[in-house]
């Protein structure tokens, strides 16, 4: 641990996140009267973040790799009693990994919505939204404790809701911002219990205290609690079995947001957020079993959904939640640094293939459906070949981002003796490769099926300019691995430590395999779509009622119905229609009502006859009298 | 020969029953304040009485507090069903019934 080292304080940290703040209040304020500029003045703001951002991990760089660490305490947030939380910015090596893909590929994703948001009404509110995001994804990377981190975590949850139902004209939009708010709002509450236990074991939530003396108070027991609550506050945020329905109802946002927020950073908090805690669940031991079960199954599960999409973005949808089952499953077996490549080279080829996706959807006038494309790589040469960079990086095709990502983490699987864990991302690999040769080839290949597809057209500059940068990113970013130890590990390496990873079959036969994998399901989907020998419609009707099962997600949605959302709501209407309108109502119209009839008799007593009351006076006072002479 | 306290005490009695039924039975507001008078002096009679048994001019002391008082409340009481009479043009207590809830 660090905790003996000088804390070297930097100013510029609170830059970073202040920026893209100020642009987001000032686009909320006046964003409607700045016309195309809030949009410019949006990306400028992310750009320079990104800039900062750069220089500090730059000047972070030059230290020796023990003193990587800046700490800026901004002001005292909360102070009771003993209890202290300050708004602290913390910048290591992990979140200075994390921040320059927020900030940098953030800053793509605004440059490219220029061009995408540029005949929406509102985009002003947009534009006020995006940077906001950033903002809070940004504190949520940076802070120094677990409340500053929570902070973040429930402001890029709020402002997914607000992105998601951004045009929330369409009811079913609306739906899809509640559903995303609602279900991760259930993980966020688990944590929340979970930072109240860190609280309640060490009286603080900074990391350094915590990470620093675990060892010594928790108990294994004690542990494994906090951090499965912690890691329900992940599954949520990542969209992880049980958790997963709300992701591919959140692509209802415009595809930009899909990219940035539910592809390349805010889906990815929940990994961020368990390597963070990452000693937490190595005292357990357990929840790093529970994190790699949940992360296999997730990847298996979601690759299976995202085969029988029609709809281009949710088949994006269900492969990210497939990869981001793939970072839980190197987080789970404790490879901290792949699970980090993974997450970087993920948001680089996915954020490329969400934003390839809308230009598709913007060539295609606003249709989504698959079935109505083909054909379209001659009519959009750029976006097609950027796409198709996504893609293979993905499926694992050398010398791509995601080959290296994929290969490290097989290669730990099999090296510490998973065999289990490694067939299986073997097999989901094999999945991912289909969807994403069915993907490109419905979209790409072939006729076009539809008036759409024919009269569709190449995207402007601002939108295809950052799918160039993106796709070179792609390109080349998994060349810096290629240094004998991962550059990326012995980066990261001050704050997740060392893995010994055992031995196992040699790069060249792991990567022969996974290649091997990769290619003959894009052959098969090229046999399947490509090669006009197979009629698909029937092909499709002999998958039945495999394939329907799988686009509707395998029925968990309507389980969910069936199993919780109904019975509260019957149970709601009981408590508002029986309980409340019966029981509770019932006693305070009662009391009133008795109170009422009381008073109706009582008031007969006031009969206004002076003799009425002169008797009853006297009868009275024989009474009294008659008492008194009684008792005497 | 002293009179005996039991004549006194008797015509008391029989003073404040008249002056009890007559607040009981008349609808007039004049002869029931009337009664009430009657009443009134009916237990300054006991007063007295008992003063005279006891030797204790006491009790005849409090017979002319009571006395005054008693002016001082005609006074008052005159002047309300005056007043009423003014308004009403009857003092029948059974028509003075707007006050009730």
């Amino acid at each position: 641990m660090v905790t003996d080292l000088v804390l070297r304080t930097s100013g510029a940290l609170v830059w970073i996140v202040a920026i893209p703040l100020a642009v987001a209040s000032l686009n909320l304020l006046v964003g409607k009267r700045l016309g195309r500029w809030a949009g410019i003045l949006a990306t400028v703001a992310v750009f320079a973040s990104f800039g900062i951002a750069v220089a500090e991990v730059r000047t972070l760089l030059s230290l020796p790799a023990e003193d990587r660490l800046f700490v800026q305490h901004l002001f005292d947030w909360i102070s009771v009693g003993g209890f202290r939380v300050g708004a602290d910015l913390r910048l290591d090596t992990l979140s200075a990994t994390m921040v320059l893909v927020v900030t940098g590929i953030g800053a793509l994703i605004h440059l490219y919505s220029i061009g995408y948001m540029a005949h929406d009404e509102r985009r002003g509110r947009f534009f006020a939204y995006l940077p906001l995001f950033v903002f809070f994804m940004l504190m949520l990377v940076l802070g120094a404790n677990y409340l500053i981190l929570y902070l973040g975590w429930e402001g890029v949850g709020l402002c997914s809701y607000l992105l998601i139902g951004f045009w929330s004209d369409k009811v079913a939009n609306a739906e899809a911002a509640k559903k995303a708010f609602i279900t991760t709002r259930i993980g966020d509450t688990l944590m929340l219990i979970g930072l109240a236990m860190l609280v309640f074991k060490f009286g603080t939530l900074d990391f350094e205290p915590i990470f620093g003396t675990a060892a010594g108070v928790l108990t294994k027991d004690t542990a494994t609690v906090i951090a499965l609550l912690l890691l329900a506050g992940a599954i949520g945020k990542s969209a992880q079995l049980p958790l997963q329905v709300w992701l591919p109802d959140a692509m209802a946002g415009p595809t930009p947001v899909s990219a940035l927020i539910h592809a390349a950073t805010m889906v990815t908090a929940g990994v961020y957020l368990v390597i963070r805690s990452r000693v937490l669940f190595e005292i357990s031991g357990t929840a790093l079993t529970v994190v790699l079960v949940i992360g296999v199954a997730t990847a298996l599960f979601a690759a299976t959904c995202a085969i029988a999409q029609f709809d281009i973005k949710r088949v994006l949808a269900y492969s990210t939640i497939s990869q981001l089952g793939y970072m839980f499953i190197a987080v789970g077996m404790r490879a901290y640094a792949v699970a980090m490549f993974f997450l970087v080279a993920h948001a680089f080829y996915k954020a490329l293939m969400f934003l390839g996706s809308g230009s598709v959807i913007h060539g295609m006038h606003d249709e989504q459906d698959m079935r109505q494309m083909g054909g379209l790589r001659r009519a959009m040469p750029i976006t097609f070949v950027t796409f198709t960079i996504g893609a293979l990086a993905q499926a694992g095709i050398p010398p791509l981002a995601g080959f290296f990502a994929k290969d490290a983490l097989l290669e730990i699987a099999q090296h510490s003796g998973r065999a289990t864990v490694y067939v299986l991302s073997t097999l989901a690999a094999f999945l991912t490769a289909l969807y994403l040769g069915r993907m490109l080839i419905m979209t790409f290949f072939g006729r076009p099926r539809s008036d759409a597809a024919e009269r569709a057209h190449e995207s402007s500059p601002v939108i295809w300019i950052p799918l160039a940068i993106l796709a070179i990113g792609v390109a080349f970013a998994g060349l810096l691995e290629l240094s004998p130890d991962g550059r990326l590990a012995v980066y990261l390496e001050p704050v997740v430590g060392v893995l010994n990873e055992g031995s196992g079959l040699s790069f060249l036969e792991l990567a022969g395999i996974a290649v091997a994998v990769a290619v003959v399901a894009l052959g098969m989907t090229w046999w399947i779509y490509g090669s006009g020998r197979v009629d698909t419609e029937a092909f499709r009707a002999r998958m039945e009622p495999m394939a329907t099962a799988a686009r509707n997600g395998w029925y968990v949605d309507r389980a969910y119905d069936v199993v919780v959302i109904q019975p509260a709501k019957t149970l709601a209407r009981l408590t508002a229609d029986v309980f409340d309108a019966k029981v509770i109502d019932g006693a305070v119209n009662g009391v009133a009502g008795l109170v009422k009839r009381a008073a109706a008799g009582g008031r007969l007593l006031q009969t206004g006859f002076v003799r009425t009351y002169a008797i009853v006076f006297f009868v009275g006072a024989v009474l009294v009298l008659g008492y008194v002479g009684v008792r005497v | 020969m002293r009179t005996p306290i039991a004549y006194f005490l008797l015509l008391a009695g029989l003073l404040f029953a008249i002056g009890t039924v007559g607040v009981l039975v008349n609808r007039n507001a004049l002869r029931i304040f009337m009664s009430v008078e009657l009443q009134l002096n009916a237990v300054n009679l006991t007063l007295v009485a008992f003063a005279r048994m006891h030797n204790d001019l006491s009790g005849q002391v409090l017979a002319f507090f009571s006395m005054v008082v008693a002016a001082a409340e005609v006074v008052v009481g005159l002047a309300i069903i005056v007043s009423i009479y003014r308004r009403h043009r009857s003092v029948d207590v059974d028509d003075l019934r707007e006050m009730r809830w």
